[in-house]
């Protein structure tokens, strides 16, 4: 992250002041950061919201339940993850969202899935494995139907809007399956 | 398409409803649980705020700097020779960085192109199929501080040209 945020701001920079549009960059830098208020202070509600959820599911004990039932499923892929641990159901409820295109309960439950996964890692500060598995599901971004580019299509008059459903599901599927292999055999080069 | 449109509506309180029951019937004071939980959100946040901060900045500063246009130009040529509309690149670029830029420029394409025009086709295959990468990075990694990220970021980025590939390649099958 160190190298590509360096890369960007000082291509921005230098582009920026080559093709003459210094006054737009430094615009641009306070938007950002205006952006990134706006997105924080919706990420505070909906995280709050489901991290609220989520202590009920805790506290009433279906937690448990939800573990139970997706813990074959899930340990197949993330192997370290102990049969009983708190991570099964997060990341259950987050790869469900995501199926649904739920994104604003997509994004606050990875959020707790990571921070259970988290609460499985002996070195704090650096990403387990079963972390970058999850990162790279999530962007991966499995999805049913893709709905905001189906309404953009059949807005515009599309003889066949729902026509690039199946091809994204295919892509969504083949890339993940494929992100996935990258990433186990970057684990296999790294040892 | 209705029912699935139907089923997503229903999901979310449907979900809410069943949780909230079962708390219920097990006893457990549902209103004092949801609180305590919710109180967890502001620490999260205030702790994913920096990360945001960074990524927001670059992206946006990178957008404006025209940069973008520079690469295209350059990519456009050699994408032409293969049968890739130039416009896909623009998405194909964006994506990574933004959802909301990448949704104008689609919306843009469609509006030039046509709606079923290749271009508008692939482009939207790729949005569908795409995450914005540098932000779920932002909020997963500030959501647990973690600094050292291993080769994560390398493999999201091989993994966000290989989907595109893909998306090209699919589209040109099956239209």
């Amino acid at each position: 992250m160190n190298v590509i945020w360096l890369i960007l701001i000082i291509v921005s920079i230098i582009t920026a002041a080559w093709t003459g549009r210094l006054e737009e960059l430094t615009k641009a830098i306070f938007d950002g950061a205006k952006a990134a208020v706006e997105i924080s202070l919706f990420l505070l509600g909906i995280v709050s919201l489901w991290l609220g959820i989520t202590k009920i599911i805790e506290d009433s004990g279906l937690i448990y339940r939800i573990s139970h039932l997706f813990r074959p499923l899930i340990t197949r892929l993330f192997k370290s993850i102990p049969g009983d641990h708190p991570a099964i159901t997060s990341i259950t409820l987050n790869m469900l969202a995501n199926l649904f295109g739920l994104g604003n309960a997509a994004t606050p439950l990875g959020i707790k899935a990571m921070q259970d996964l988290q609460s499985l890692n002996e070195k704090k500060d650096t990403l387990t494995f079963e972390m970058m598995l999850f990162i790279v599901v999530n962007t991966a971004s499995i999805q049913l139907v893709p709905f905001t580019v189906v309404g953009i299509l059949s807005d515009f008059g599309s003889q066949n809007p729902s026509g690039i459903v199946l091809p994204t599901i295919c892509a969504t599927v083949i890339s993940a399956v494929i992100a996935i292999g990258i990433l186990f055999l970057f684990r296999r080069f790294a040892k | 398409m209705k029912t699935i449109t139907f089923i997503s509506q229903l999901v979310i309180p449907a979900f809410i409803l069943f949780v909230v029951l079962y708390g219920a019937c097990k006893k457990v004071r549902v209103y004092d649980s949801f609180v305590s939980g919710a109180k967890e959100g502001i620490r999260v946040t205030v702790n994913i705020f920096p990360y945001l901060l960074a990524i927001f900045i670059a992206v946006k500063a990178f957008q404006a700097s025209g940069a973008f246009d520079i690469i295209r130009a350059a990519l456009s040529t050699s994408l032409a020779a293969l049968g890739i509309p130039p416009e896909v690149l623009s998405v194909a670029l964006i994506k990574p960085l933004s959802g909301s830029a990448s949704t104008a420029v689609f919306i843009d394409i469609v509006k030039t192109t046509g709606p079923d025009s290749l271009a508008s086709r692939i482009s939207a295959v790729i949005i569908g199929s795409a995450e914005t990468t540098f932000y779920v990075l932002a909020v997963y990694l500030g959501a647990v501080g973690i600094r050292k990220t291993k080769y994560l970021v390398p493999v999201c980025l091989i993994a966000d040209a290989v989907g595109i590939i893909i998306a090209v390649t699919l589209v040109r099958l099956m239209f």
